[in-house]
């Protein structure tokens, strides 16, 4: 089984990494993984996105034109890669500052509001993570919550490690936006 | 771990003595995570930030003068400006081993992933007749190998090694073994593994010179025919390439590094319409793999090459196929990736269904 991934907004708003854990998630699940990010002037404020492949054989192509999951947190990454979603994909978006809305009917589409779980949370930063909970809980393949913390473990940075209990508890909140 | 971090993993492990470098995108991560590493604390490995691309490849020239195994790297407009150093490198017979994360050109171009470094790095980016070792890696993990491989064919053949990367391995991050730390080599084995260095004369040997400058015009003649029946030897032996099913196939792909993926994807995509492609990808990229394209190549309706430049790396494959079938190229420029599906419509248009021209 192959899942092809991008995520996709600001700069700053933890896209790259949210790739980061996840394909360090689907390494600690033994997975092929490749995170190919946008770099450059996109890492200080204009739009940053990163294609994530989790995969059980070797991997070709690490660049897509197409994804079983699209993961947009602005209306300029929702616009770009809502059509690029294969047919019976999943488009995952933020409702907020969104104001044209997708119309695609082919395809399972999450409009969630994750700011505002974030804040119920008590700490913006944790933004990203309730992301990456409704998009572990909307993939076919079911990483493991045990391997997501694993990849946790494993992309932060020791002095962070105190905060991962927070990271699972927002990756827990963001299963429950699509329900 | 990301393919220019690897990079920098690899070169302690096997035993480095010394990196010269100089930052630009999108290589930088290399000399940043060397800077984190701190080899000198461990294998007393030097890393340096140069004050200039050129001074770090004669800074690189000077270690592998005396025999150190030492290496620099940059990208496209770096590379360009350590082309004469690289030139003396090769003059002198010396091992040394560069490494290219290459991005779009020409001048200072764009910082994104490009293959436009293709002529620059097999044909003699310097001046005179020498060749580089290029070797061209399409995932992180042939990041880390390519380290090991082009410093052992350097000091085999006593010709420097190129790792011609693009911005896409560079940045991607992959799954990777990283190979056991190697001690680095006792002054005594230097002296064993390279008697031509310049490292001191002890037990009174004979003086080594090591210039690229020969006035002597017959005696610069041997220099030249040495180097040519060296890289003679090299294309003999150390020509390297991957085939991805070419024997049931109808078409063939060429390409290398990270667009080869791309192709590979593109050929799936082919199957699922009943298409039959082949990949080869050329892994050194000088040697040439001649004879294996011309062999995968036998009973094909016909090659696209695919390179993220405007058309360098076809005109080895049409040398090697002569006018055998159709070769036609597909590129993209300025730092744009063409995906997968994109590889396939070339593929379709211009050598499946070609459309006739009227």
């Amino acid at each position: 089984m192959i899942t092809e991934i991008i995520i996709a907004g600001f700069g700053g708003q933890g896209v790259l990494s949210m790739g980061k854990i996840l394909a360090y998630s689907g390494l600690m699940d033994d997975k092929e993984v490749t995170w190919m990010p946008s770099y450059g002037p996109e890492q200080r404020g204009g739009t940053a996105n990163v294609t994530v492949i989790l995969s059980d054989e070797r991997i070709s192509s690490p660049v897509l034109d197409k994804y079983d999951i699209v993961v947009a947190l602005n209306q300029q990454s929702l616009d770009k890669f809502a059509p690029k979603v294969k047919p019976g994909g999943v488009l995952i978006y933020d409702n907020n500052g969104i104001h044209t809305r997708p119309d695609r009917t082919d395809i399972k589409i999450y409009p969630i509001d994750a700011m505002g779980a974030t804040l119920e949370l008590g700490n913006s930063k944790a933004y990203n993570m309730v992301v990456m909970g409704t998009l572990l809980e909307a993939m076919e393949y079911k990483l493991p919550m045990e391997n997501v913390v694993k990849g946790l473990k494993k992309s932060l940075p020791e002095r962070h490690h105190h905060l991962i209990p927070l990271n699972e508890q927002a990756i827990e909140k963001g299963r429950t936006l699509i329900h | 771990m990301k393919g220019n971090e690897a990079i920098a993993h690899a070169v302690i492990r096997y035993g480095a003595d010394g990196y010269f470098g100089y930052p630009i995108t999108p290589q930088s991560e290399v000399l940043e995570t060397l800077e984190e590493l701190m080899p000198w604390e461990t294998t007393g490995m030097v890393v340096l930030q140069a004050e200039s691309e050129v001074a770090a490849i004669n800074m690189v020239y000077g270690g592998a003068a005396s025999g150190k195994a030492v290496m620099t790297s940059s990208s496209s407009p770096g590379i360009s400006l350590k082309q004469e150093g690289i030139s003396y490198i090769a003059a002198s017979e010396l091992p040394a081993l560069i490494l290219n994360v290459s991005r779009g050109g020409p001048g200072l171009g764009t910082i994104q992933p490009s293959q436009a470094d293709y002529f620059q790095a097999t044909k003699g980016g310097g001046h005179g007749d020498y060749h580089l070792i290029v070797l061209a890696p399409s995932t992180v993990q042939e990041m880390v190998d390519f380290v090991g491989l082009g410093f052992d064919l350097a000091f085999k053949h006593r010709t420097p090694a190129m790792i011609l990367a693009d911005g896409v391995v560079g940045q991607m991050m992959e799954k990777v073994v990283l190979p056991e730390q190697k001690p680095r080599r006792t002054d005594e084995e230097v002296r064993k593994q390279c008697p031509w260095a310049c490292n001191g004369r002890i037990g009174g040997r004979k003086r080594n010179i090591i210039s690229s400058l020969e006035l002597e015009s017959s005696r610069m003649e041997v220099i030249n025919e040495r180097l040519q029946a060296r890289y003679a030897e090299i294309e003999r032996t150390e020509t390297r390439w991957e085939e991805i099913g070419t024997k049931d196939a109808d078409y063939l792909i060429v390409a290398f590094g990270s667009i080869a993926r791309i192709a590979t994807k593109a050929k799936e995509l082919a199957a699922e319409k009943g298409i039959k492609v082949g990949i080869v990808r050329p892994i050194t990229l000088w040697p040439f793999p001649t004879e294996a394209v011309a062999k995968a190549a036998e009973g094909k309706k016909g090659i696209l090459v695919v390179e993220l430049n405007a058309g360098q790396m076809i005109q080895d494959v049409r040398l090697a196929v002569h006018d055998k079938m159709p070769v036609e190229h597909f590129g993209r420029l300025g730092g744009i990736i063409p995906s997968p599906e994109e590889v396939l419509n070339a593929l379709e248009n211009k050598i499946v269904n070609p459309k006739s021209e009227a």
